[in-house]
């Protein structure tokens, strides 16, 4: 069987970096840069996958002469810390990727939303800033980078609450439409990417479009910054190509005793020993912001949802009723039947009512706590009753 | 000209302009979508997700108040996914709710309520989340908040920032533990809030409701030691009728009086006849006024702003204490008729006033505050001892078994129960200063309001500020100081627009020297003690209603009902007299800003 492949891409290169590529970009016409963006078939690499281009160029289109550019470095999804470790190693990819960002669409001013707990990043980034800021002048360029801070909330990583939170209100996400290309932070058309996308458009600049497609599949290009934790002897931060099955993936990473991987967090889909096999990780299979976390059958998959649960019940922000309420009758619900207070059956009543969140929740965490819910529930029936 | 789309809803094709909700556009051909979290008055929030349709071609709901309809939707409101989302959603609003219905004060008027029972949810399917131990905050004198019946809608979270720009309630915690809360989750009594009642008449259960008193007055009326006396405000007699039967814009006053006579209260008298001396007292002030600053060349706070309002009384005490001194001394109609109950009232009936239980039937939620404030005890006794809203005495006569639509009218009793129309105008937001044009106009001119049949359209209607400049010409001699002069008024309701009035004065840059605000949109027709629902439609119902009861009344200006005559005459010598700022007068004082 093939094995995973790593790739050098999202960290390589950092000591020759010095804002050459923002440079030499900057020689590029903004179509250029937009047309080379979608054509590289760029998928945003915070979860949802939207294609970054098209993002782009929707934003570009907007006539509304103010616009933004805003790196969503949040980073609260349980299990991923590939953004701590880019953003530590090679900030000047993240601020190139929002300049040139900056530049395509027409933005003069760009936002760094910092997870609150990574506070401690900021004297280095702030220094970072200062370089970046020297050689923006240095070509012309008008496009400042501020930070703000987040406050520990998850759900403040939506990319509309996150707006809502810069603008200095409560972290709630807004109604979509409008979407961010129209009316993002301060109301105006907005860019919002995660740090990884932003450092994978830099590349796409420095290599093309043509040469970022040969690295992963149709659907899902280039490589991917994983965070991998859990029953594995190799936990840590690891760049892959994308396309991969859960089986090679575990292969690599595993310890041998492999019952489950949870692809993409608490909001992510938990794949079971037998559909290892079947499963690729990326948008054709099972996608993923970058968490992987491992569990080896010394683990219950109760206490695994279980937990998830208690984050969301805690971490919904809880403005919409199936979000609010459902996680807590799905906790409530699951622990119920383990105590044998409810019947077995309940599980069903439960898991419609995760496909009812998922369809009627106002943003993508209600949405998404179906993910995980049913595909441990499925998978793991006897655990949640025995 | 709007760009027109097309779309269908439930098989019924309809053109609408580009930009319409699903929700409106469905309600425009008659297809009536479940909501809770929408109201007309606010931003949209599309938080309760009750109003989930679904559109051909999308894998999830869409909340259809927050959904503009797009060229060639296809539209179904009642699919079995619908159906299924929706009577889950509804559960899930039950499942953390303290459902008490049988004794709740909203029942039967409470939207979680009906929709629970049109889809006839089953209140087992979920296990209870509802928190334990939450305490009903009774600390305020107007608003009680119960959070165990709050449905997180946030309605009442944006009444209060949008229309009222006061912010006393906002949403803290998050997740399970989200509520509505004030700041540091102070009590309700000890915050920036200014008792308007709007976030109740905006809350769709009854988590928020006024604070009641109907009770102790129930058992004042069964004393006999008491005399219970009670007077109705004007916007009462336009909306009481909502409640018993009667069509929004049903003018009720006489079945109101007969039954409030029926009830037992010892005397029914009219909040009126205090309009009429506000209008007497707050006039002259203004006069007295102008003429300092005119005539004399004194420093005087102008523009005067009215003060019959006490929302906005304590609004401006919380956010603008540095201009206080533009308020009207004038007590509202309530307190003047209070202090009067207790000194004229029980004088000319040869009554103890200790034995005397005032009470006042009132559109309005701060007049209980008012009630309550410690300065108003000018008769030596607690001037008013209830407040009582609209809904409380719709419900009390609910309670008293009376056929309230089949009632015959009756006539308010005497003494104060003889007044104008420009008093039952007071009703509407612009009525005050109407009529106080009406009789200023006049005193300073001898002339009648150069308007057709007194109605001074300018000052009407539902624009959130509403101007309007009266030049006056040939005037009597004694004013001939303010010959040629243009008076410019204006008129904000909602305390939003009060806040542009206040900042204008706040920059030096107010052109204004007259001012009407009122706490609520509407004035006091929409007032936070008013039947629920209110929106711009009920408003616009009420306010003809109130118009119409002005134009029946055989007297249109406050200075010229008999018995507002005859009290100067006998009691109160003169506008602005001793007396007057003994009984009829007050102070005002900072406060706190949260
Ligand atoms: C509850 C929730 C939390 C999220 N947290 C993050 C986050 O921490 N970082 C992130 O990049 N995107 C996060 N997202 C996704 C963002 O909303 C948004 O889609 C993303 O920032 C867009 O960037 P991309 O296109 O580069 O992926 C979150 C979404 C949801 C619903
Ligand atoms: S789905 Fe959850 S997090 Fe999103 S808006 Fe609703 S309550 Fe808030
Ligand atoms: S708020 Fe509504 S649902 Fe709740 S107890 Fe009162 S009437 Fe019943
Ligand atoms: S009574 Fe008025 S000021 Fe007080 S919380 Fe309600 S809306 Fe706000
Ligand atoms: S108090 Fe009433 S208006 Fe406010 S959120 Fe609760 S239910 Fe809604
Ligand atoms: S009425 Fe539409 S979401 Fe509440």
């Amino acid at each position: 069987m093939e094995n995973v492949k790593r790739v050098d891409l999202i960290f390589g290169e950092y000591t020759q970096e010095k804002y050459k590529i923002l440079e030499e970009t900057m020689k590029k016409s903004n179509e250029q840069i937009i047309t080379e963006m979608i054509n590289s078939g760029l998928k945003g690499r915070g979860g949802a996958g939207f294609l970054t281009g098209m993002k782009w160029k929707f934003t570009a289109q907007e006539k509304e002469p103010t616009k933004y550019v805003v790196c969503n470095a949040d980073e609260g999804e349980p299990g991923t810390f590939k953004d701590r470790e880019i953003l530590t190693k090679v900030p000047r990819k993240v601020f190139s990727g929002m300049a040139i960002c900056g530049k395509a669409i027409g933005a003069k001013i760009g936002f760094m939303y910092l997870r609150g707990e990574y506070s401690y990043l900021v004297p280095d980034l702030m220094a970072e800033l200062d370089i970046y800021h020297e050689h923006a002048k240095r070509f012309n360029l008008d496009f400042t980078i501020e930070l703000r801070m987040g406050s520990g909330a998850y759900i403040c990583g939506e990319e509309s609450a996150l707006f809502e939170s810069i603008e200095g209100k409560r972290g709630e996400p807004r109604n979509k439409p409008p979407y961010p290309t129209v009316s993002g932070v301060f109301g105006k058309p907005t860019v919002i990417n995660n740090v990884e996308t932003f450092v994978n458009a830099v590349m796409i600049m420095k290599y093309g479009a043509e040469e970022f497609k040969k690295i992963g599949t149709t659907d899902s290009r280039g490589s991917k910054v994983f965070s991998i934790s859990g029953d594995t002897p190799k936990a840590g931060i690891y760049e892959l190509e994308l396309g991969m099955t859960v089986a090679q993936f575990v292969e690599e990473f595993g310890d041998g005793d492999t019952k489950a991987v949870q692809v993409g967090g608490a909001s992510g889909f938990c794949v079971p020993r037998k559909k290892f096999k079947d499963t690729i990780i990326g948008f054709e299979g099972v996608p993923t912001g970058g968490s992987m976390m491992i569990f080896n059958s010394s683990r219950s998959m109760y206490n695994v949802l279980h937990n998830y649960l208690d984050f969301f019940e805690e971490e919904s922000c809880g403005q919409c009723t199936p979000c609010r309420v459902g996680c807590q009758q799905l906790l409530k619900g699951i622990q119920a039947v383990k105590k044998g207070e409810k019947p077995s059956s309940y599980l069903n009543q439960l898991l419609k009512l995760s496909e009812n969140m998922k369809i009627t929740a106002k943003c993508g965490l209600g949405q998404s706590v179906a993910n995980s819910f049913s595909s441990i529930v499925d998978n793991f029936k006897e655990e949640m009753i025995y | 000209m709007a760009e027109k789309i097309k779309i269908n809803i439930d098989g019924i094709a309809l053109e609408i302009e580009k930009g319409t909700t699903i929700l409106d556009a469905a309600k425009s051909v008659n297809v009536k979508i479940p909501s809770l979290c929408y109201h007309e008055d606010l931003c949209v929030a599309g938080n309760c997700r009750v109003c989930v349709v679904e559109v051909e071609g999308r894998k999830n709901l869409v909340a259809s108040c927050a959904a503009p309809a797009e060229d060639g939707m296809v539209v179904k409101t009642t699919t079995p996914k619908v159906r299924s989302a929706r009577t889950d959603i509804i559960s899930l609003l039950v499942s953390e709710h303290n459902t008490q219905c049988t004794t709740c004060y909203r029942s039967t008027n409470c939207e979680l309520q009906s929709l629970a029972s049109e889809y006839n949810v089953d209140s087992e399917r979920y296990l209870s989340v509802l928190k334990p131990n939450i305490k009903v905050d009774k600390s305020s004198y107007s608003i009680e908040k119960d959070d165990s019946k709050c449905v997180r809608c946030q309605r009442c979270v944006r009444t209060c920032a949008e229309l009222q720009h006061v912010n006393a309630i906002t949403v803290a915690h998050k997740g399970k533990d989200m509520k509505i809360s004030t700041f540091m989750d102070l009590p309700m009594n000890d915050v920036v809030c200014v008792n308007c009642g709007q976030c109740v008449t905006h809350c769709p259960t009854g988590a928020l409701t006024e604070r009641r008193y109907y009770h102790e007055i129930w058992d004042a009326i069964g004393d006999p030691d008491k005399h219970v006396v009670i007077n109705t405000a004007p916007s009462v007699r336009v909306a009481l009728g909502e409640m018993l039967g009667f069509p929004v814009g049903t003018r009720v006053t006489g079945k109101m009086v007969t039954a409030l006579k029926k009830i037992g209260f010892n005397s029914v008298l009219d909040t009126d006849f205090t309009a009429d001396l506000t209008i007497i007292e707050e006039g002259h002030e203004f006069l007295d006024r102008v003429t300092r600053a005119l005539k004399n060349g004194e420093k005087v706070a102008l523009p005067m702003i009215t003060s019959c309002s006490p929302g906005w009384v304590k609004f401006i005490e919380h956010m603008y204490p540095e201009h206080l001194d533009h308020l009207s001394t004038c007590k509202s109609p309530q307190q003047m008729f209070g202090a009067l109950t207790k000194t004229f009232y029980a004088e000319k009936m040869g009554i103890d006033p200790s034995k005397i239980v005032s009470v006042a039937a009132m559109p309005c939620a701060a007049k209980k505050f008012e009630a309550n404030r410690p300065e108003m005890k000018s008769s030596g006794y607690q001037d008013v001892d209830a407040g009582l809203t609209t809904r409380e005495i719709g419900h009390m006569i609910k309670q008293s078994g009376l056929d309230f639509v089949n009632l015959p009218d009756s006539k308010f009793d005497s003494y104060m129960g003889e007044s104008s129309g420009a008093a039952v105008i007071f009703g509407a937001t612009g009525g005050v200063m109407e009529a106080a044009l009406r009789t200023v106009y006049e005193v300073v001119t001898g002339r009648e309001v150069p308007f057709k049949n007194l109605a001074i359209t300018p000052v009407r209607g539902l624009e959130g500020i509403k101007e309007a400049t009266i030049k006056l010409e040939k005037v009597l001699p004694a004013y001939s100081f303010l010959e040629g002069v243009e008076v410019k008024v204006a008129i904000a309701h909602g305390l939003k627009n009060a806040r542009t009035i206040m900042d204008q004065i706040k920059d030096g840059k107010s052109p204004y020297h007259f001012i009407e605000i009122m706490a609520c949109p509407g004035g006091c027709i929409g007032g936070g003690g008013q039947p629920i629902p209110t929106n711009d439609e009920i408003r616009k119902k009420r306010i003809a209603a109130i118009y119409a009861e002005d134009e029946g009344m055989p007297i249109r200006k406050s200075h010229e009902v008999p018995e507002i005559k005859k009290i100067y005459e006998s009691y109160l010598i003169k506008p602005l007299g001793h007396k007057s700022h003994e009984l009829l007068h007050t102070h005002y004082k900072k406060r706190n800003r949260y």
